[in-house]
């Protein structure tokens, strides 16, 4: 199925899960905050949460500089 | 309303903006903007404030200058090492533009503080370097219903943010809560990550200072200078946020 990671499409299996996803891209899952079609996906509910083709995920990276 | 010969002169081309005029300078010279931290983000934040002609500035770090800070913060210079980084920064903007009035807070922004150095001021820039001040800076402004803008630099990229407390998603919307410290020594930033982004935000304050144009809520800009692409993503209020969101509202 196809989703679309921060603008780009993206090739994953059926069935895949967010946490499965962030795996995939080597994401550090404390330090991500996760957004499924404009909704925010808390940490511990990510592995529960399956995708769909469509999918419109954005991943942004905590960024503490300034 | 009355602006000096000198004033219209400095500000000749903002004046000659229909959207500013005089009243609008006018209202950015009755403008008040604290600018927590003055390093790499609140370096060009500060001086296009002040270059601006926003009225009272307010510069809050406890920091020193160190050699090692002048790859990005262009407030600060090589014979500046060791002064407090407030102390420096005035210099600067006082030399910029000495109609600005500059208050001076030699120290961090925390819990104990907070309220107060809020209270004196209209808008907020946060352009702190640590989780710990951007998460006490969400969480005061949201209690004192202070507008400001975030921004969070990373490497090659970050972030920006501009939060209406109680009205626009704010930043625990979106980044629930403080991650874990690493430990590992900081890596970067590119000096003109924290320059594009901390001018971003003194877009934002101006604009809000003006009633101008459509303010950066509801919606996180991110910056990546490697692609060099910006890209918008939109972020809602979350009925559970734990900041902003409704209490009864359960918990996922
Ligand atoms: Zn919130």
């Amino acid at each position: 199925m196809q989703l679309l990671v921060n603008g780009k499409t993206l090739e994953r299996p059926e069935g895949d899960t967010l946490a499965g996803l962030l795996v995939a891209l080597g994401a550090d899952a404390g330090r991500v905050a996760v957004l499924v079609n404009d909704e925010v996906v808390p940490q511990a509910r990510r592995a529960a949460a399956a995708l769909h083709a469509g999918d419109r995920v954005e991943v942004l990276t905590f960024a503490g500089g300034g | 309303m009355d602006f000096t010969p000198e004033e219209q002169q400095r500000y000749a081309r903002q004046l000659a903006l229909p959207e500013i005029g005089t009243a609008g300078q006018a209202k950015l010279r009755a403008g008040r903007v604290l600018v927590i931290g003055a390093g790499g983000l609140g370096s060009p934040a500060a001086l296009y404030l002040a270059a601006a002609g926003v009225g009272t500035l307010g510069l809050m770090d406890g920091d020193a200058v160190d050699l090692s800070n002048l790859q990005r913060q262009i407030l600060h210079a090589t014979a500046d090492v060791g002064r407090r980084k407030v102390e420096s920064a005035a210099a600067k903007l006082r030399a910029l533009n000495p109609q600005t009035e500059l208050r001076l807070f030699p120290e961090r922004f925390t819990a104990a503080n907070a309220a107060a150095r809020l209270a004196d001021f209209n808008f907020v820039v946060d352009a702190t370097d640590n989780f710990a001040s951007k998460f006490l800076i969400a969480d005061a402004c949201h209690a004192a219903g202070r507008p400001y803008a975030h921004a969070g630099i990373l490497r090659f990229h970050g972030q920006v943010m501009t939060v209406l407390p109680g009205k626009t998603a704010c930043y625990r919307c979106v980044f629930e809560q403080q991650p874990p410290e690493t430990g590992a020594s900081p890596q970067g930033p590119l000096g003109v990550v924290p320059g594009v982004l901390g001018t971003l935000q003194a877009a934002e304050a101006i604009k809000f200072l003006l009633g101008l144009g459509q303010l950066l809520t509801d919606r996180l800009l991110t910056f990546d200078a490697l692609t060099l692409r910006f890209r918008e993503v939109p972020v809602k209020r979350q009925p559970h946020c734990r900041l902003c969101g409704d209490p009864d509202h359960a918990r996922p």
